[in-house]
């Protein structure tokens, strides 16, 4: 018997005793009709092979571990950045018990939506009794300021109409007539989660400047010299926010961040649970049309959002999750040049600092190749950071990456002599990325936590960063933004060669030489 | 400290009755009548608990459940490891439950083994206009060709197929034609059919009863001898080693366990299924029809049971051995008395931490029922349970067997109710989902999993019960919740004081 009272055994080490090894021997011979290893070891060396890649390559229809989940994520992640705001997503329940999960997972935070809960009958019938059951409920119950509607691929398919439904539903007196209902068509079978957050985002701002769905008289614009800052779909949104909102105060700038949901995914542990905290007033959202400029961090996750804004006559600006030196410099200069606000002094020292760490640990990244996978803005963001460091970003994968994303890319890998021999691959999966490491070896990987699987199976070591990351805790509360963030980012490739160096050179007797105390 | 224990059964009672009342206020009319059907303080000798089940969910309460996808892709489909699975539909559903529940096996991923990989169809607006038919076609022909090892394919529905009319039933008949009868099994558990997983499950356990057991050529050579004591683990998904560390305690007693559905199970272990001499079934609402099904057709018993701590697995033991002769008995009654001291020491060490400490429930399956046993063997008290997606038949079986007079039951609990229930009651520990845990905890409520064993586990077994024991010790009495009230918020501030 291997559990001890004493000295509980887990599961990693329970089931290495004797008596279970030996049962799932027996039980792998005896009755799983398993093929030959020897077989298996064949087909497991193929996998690795230029042929097998060429094949993988060649797949048109078939995903396997992609890197990207569906819209309505998104529109849920925007939602809850909008002060007392519920989300309710139409169409099937399921859906929204996993973005809750998804969600709590990464962030190990509450994750608050409601579901239309549509079945059979109204698959036949249309959602329309669901609307007005589940609005009214939901606003009895949760008592949000607003409820932001999104919709799930059921409703859909079978052509579910918000507009319409929700006017019936205030009609009926699900909620008042003048409560905030925005929505905003999020089907699961067009583009991602970051599309889903462009389109829920456009969707609230339409609502509250052009007329509440034809129920209010239109905004007129009065520009007052704001900024308006868009985040984008971000698993380091707590701790990048916060640091956006930092950077403004020091410069002066006034500014609105919309769909900040930098505190409903950090609340306190007090003996409270905060369905809502934080998030833009629904008054900012409304007055935001006057801001002098709108600023989005990502510009995949604002392709409809952002026009949306220039056309009510602000001036705009894209950036691709701006991580480092560079990237961080335009953002400011930019931000400078809107505001007429110098860049705060202190700002410049976090800039010297950050170039002094990178100066300090040089040696130690340049001429390094990775490959790196997530959304197309962070993927962009780390590429051009790596490329600054004098690292190579060799394979950058984007599942939900577009072919103009490519071409964005590789004008980025043109600018550099580390991105000559860079390539980005849109719409690619991990299973791709597989073959690329296997057959393109690079030193280190960046993605999220399903990236932990290709560091098993290649060696290649996985540095975690990006969404989700449900196996590490709490590295959503520091920025990868501004210098500060730079460091940071900086600091974790940093902590992982040197821990794969140590970990390669800790047999006695045998690589005890460069096992070094200083670096 | 918990209210409960300092209070009569029917003081209990009269509280619990009040808290439905005043939760029921929150609603409209019509939602509060619906709602009240599921709430219900249980009275001793009733033959259920006294709350409508599997019912409809009422849309826009918050409510915890899940759908047919994922009880079917999710719970009964997913852990065969031999099998690629393919999220049929848009990516969202296969990517947010990829890896997620634990089931844990020993494998090649990606080469023999597929569990913790997320294959999909990745639907585009076209296939949702033109059909997915033929990408479905063309996903199996990927699949043999980059994935040759994979025993078999099924074909797990979301939402969308079942309304754009996809005929993926053909599409498998034809594609196991042209790969020399290979296993596709077509699973229609398109999300919004029914109303919560169970319907999934059903559906799953219909689709291994019409395309494996219906397939299987009764003149093919076994791959094994049978033998008298043959048994099948049914219902265990091995989350963190659960169907191992309960495998082991029946070989232990004399008999094989030739399958294990479906955690760490094979297809050949479905296929062999149909020749076991008794079928024991653990998580009974996810299995119980393809155990009706193999009684009638094969005429194989099946014996519900329960290894949650060690008096129901003892008496589970000797349950199932009661189905053999003299040699299992026998072999029952050396195990329970081998794992005695192990039980004994466990006990000694928790139950002084945990003695009197209250628990309420909120799961699915087989737990809101099942563990309450090994909270009893811990001293603690479980004042309050309810199922995601119970039936009536849950209901007796917790009625009969596990719940005292007065607890509170609540079915399909609304995030609300949940919240207003626990704030009243204050139990020593809330044991949900991961929907669940940050708001209790926020609440300063010690929490765990019970879905996922939150990351722990097995919970299983003798060796299981080592570590549920020491797992819900550490979260009750873990130092942090003596922290969650600022020392200056204590003090009354005497100016305060003062003025009023």
């Amino acid at each position: 018997m291997t559990q001890n009272a004493e000295h509980v055994l887990d599961h990693f080490e329970l089931f290495r005793g004797p008596e279970y090894q030996q049962m799932l021997a027996n039980k792998k011979t005896l009755f799983e009709n398993p093929h030959d290893p020897a077989e298996v070891e064949r087909i497991r060396e193929w996998a690795k092979t230029p042929e097998y890649r060429e094949k993988n390559f060649a797949r048109e229809a078939l995903t396997v571990n992609p890197a990207k989940a569906c819209q309505p994520l998104g529109a849920v992640f925007v939602a809850v950045g909008f002060e007392g705001t519920l989300p309710f997503v139409h169409g099937s329940q399921g859906c929204v018990a996993y973005y809750r999960s998804h969600l709590s997972r990464h962030f190990k935070e509450p994750s608050s939506c409601v579901s239309s809960s549509m079945t059979e009958d109204a698959a036949v019938f249309g959602g329309l009794n669901n609307m007005i059951d589940g609005l009214a409920n939901t606003y009895n119950m949760y008592k949000p300021k607003m409820i932001a509607v999104s919709t799930t691929c059921m409703a859909e398919v079978i052509g579910d109409d918000l507009n319409a439904f929700i006017k019936t539903a205030k009609e009926k007196g699900s909620v008042p007539a003048e409560y905030d209902v925005p929505f905003a068509h999020t089907p699961a079978f067009v583009g991602s989660h970051v599309t889903g957050y462009d389109n829920a985002l456009k969707g609230i701002l339409d609502h509250f400047w052009d007329g509440k769905a034809g129920t209010a008289p239109k905004l007129e614009r009065k520009e007052n010299g704001k900024i308006n800052f868009i985040g984008g779909f971000d698993g380091y949104t707590v701790g990048n926010i916060r640091e956006m909102k930092r950077i403004f105060e020091l410069m002066g700038i006034e500014y609105t961040i919309l769909a900040d949901n930098s505190d409903v995914f950090d609340t306190p542990t007090d003996g409270e649970f905060r369905m809502y905290d934080g998030g833009t007033t629904l008054e900012d959202a409304a007055n935001a049309i006057h801001a002098k400029a709108t600023i989005s961090m990502q510009q995949y996750c604002t392709e409809k959002t952002l026009p949306f804004i220039a056309n009510h006559g602000q001036e705009v600006a894209a950036f691709n999750h701006p991580v480092g030196v560079s990237a961080t410099d335009e953002l400011l200069m930019t931000l400078s040049r809107i505001t007429g606000k110098p860049i705060a002094k202190a700002l410049e020292q976090e800039r010297g600092r950050l170039v002094d760490a990178m100066a300090d640990s040089s040696a130690h990244i340049h001429g390094k190749k990775f490959a790196i996978y997530g959304d197309p803005d962070l993927c962009y963001g780390l590429a051009a950071f790596l490329l600054e460091l004098g690292a190579e970003p060799t394979h950058v994968l984007s599942t939900n990456g577009s072919k103009a994303w490519a071409e964005k890319m590789q004008a980025l890998f043109d600018s550099s002599p580390f991105g000559k021999n860079c390539h980005a691959y849109p719409g690619k999966d991990l299973w791709h990325m597989r073959s690329l490491l296997f057959t393109e070896p690079v030193d280190f990987l960046i993605g999220n936590t399903y990236g932990k699987y290709l560091e098993r199976d290649t060696g290649t070591p996985l540095i975690r960063i990006g969404f989700p990351v449900f196996d590490r805790h709490h590295h959503h509360r520091y920025p990868v933004w501004g210098y500060q963030g730079g460091m940071n980012v900086l600091v974790k490739i940093l902590d992982k060669i040197f821990d794969e160096i140590d970990k390669n050179t800790n047999v006695p007797a045998k690589t005890d030489y460069s096992f070094d105390i200083i670096r | 400290m918990s209210l409960a224990t300092t209070q009569s059964v029917a003081e209990i009672k009269a509280r619990n009755k009040q808290l439905i009342d005043e939760v029921l206020k929150v609603y409209p009319e019509k939602t509060a009548k619906r709602r009240a059907k599921h709430l219900n303080v249980h009275e001793a000798g009733k033959s259920d608990c006294g709350v409508k089940s599997n019912l409809k969910s009422i849309p826009g309460v918050m409510t915890i459940r899940g759908c047919a996808y994922a009880g079917s892709k999710g719970v009964v489909w997913g852990p065969i490891k031999d099998m690629i699975h393919i999220s049929h539909g848009p990516v969202g559903c296969g990517q947010y439950s990829w890896a997620a529940r634990r089931n844990y096996y020993i494998g090649t991923t990606g080469i023999d083994t597929f569990v913790t990989m997320q294959f999909t169809s990745d639907f585009q607006e076209k296939d949702i206009v033109f059909g997915g038919d033929k990408k479905l076609a063309k996903i199996i022909d990927e699949i043999q060709e980059l994935f040759p090892l994979n025993h078999g394919i099924t074909i797990q529905s979301e939402c969308p197929i079942g309304l754009i009319g996809d005929d993926i039933e053909a599409v498998s008949k034809v594609k196991s034609k042209e790969y020399d009868g290979k296993t596709i099994v077509p699973v229609r558990c398109e999300g919004f059919r029914g109303v919560s997983q169970s319907l999934g499950h059903h559906i799953a356990n219909d689709a291994v009863r019409d395309w494996i057991f219906d397939k299987v050529n009764p003149e093919a050579k076994p791959a094994f001898e049978s033998t008298p004591y043959d048994v099948a683990i049914i219902g265990d998904y091995n989350i963190g080693g659960d169907a191992w560390s309960s495998r082991i305690l029946l070989e232990e007693m004399g008999l094989r366990v030739i399958a294990q559905w479906s955690g760490d199970g094979s297809l050949a272990e479905l296929e062999a299924t149909p020749k076991a001499k008794l079928n024991v079934l653990h998580c009974y609402r996810s299995m119980n029809y393809i155990s009706r099904h193999m009684e009638e057709k094969f005429g194989i018993p099946w014996c519900e049971y329960n290894f949650f701590g060690p008096s129901k697995i003892a008496e589970s033991l000797r349950k199932i051995a009661s189905f053999f002769d003299d040699k299992i008995k026998e072999g029952a009654e050396r195990v329970i008395a081998k794992y005695q001291p192990l039980m004994d020491a466990v006990i000694a060490k928790y139950r002084p931490r945990l003695e009197g400490k209250t628990v309420m429930l909120f799961v699915g399956g087989l737990r809101p029922r099942h563990v309450i046993g090994a909270y009893e063997d811990l001293g603690m008290e479980v004042v309050g349970t309810g199922y995601e997606f119970g039936h009536n038949d849950d209901y007796q079986r917790t009625a009969q067997h596990y719940v005292k007079d007065g607890t509170l039951i609540y079915d399909d609990v609304t995030g609300y109710e949940f919240e207003r229930f626990v704030e009243k009651i204050q139990p020593d520990l809330v044991g949900s989902g991961i929907k669940e845990k940050y708001v209790f905890q926020k609440m300063g409520v010690p929490f765990r999993q019970m879905h996922s064993w939150d990351y722990s586990g097995p919970y299983h077994g003798y060796d299981g019960f080592a570590i549920f024991a020491r797992d819900m010790d550490m979260a009750i009495n873990s130092p942090i919740w003596k922290k969650t009230r600022a020392p200056w918020k204590d003090a009354p501030r005497p100016s305060l004081m003062a003025a009023e």
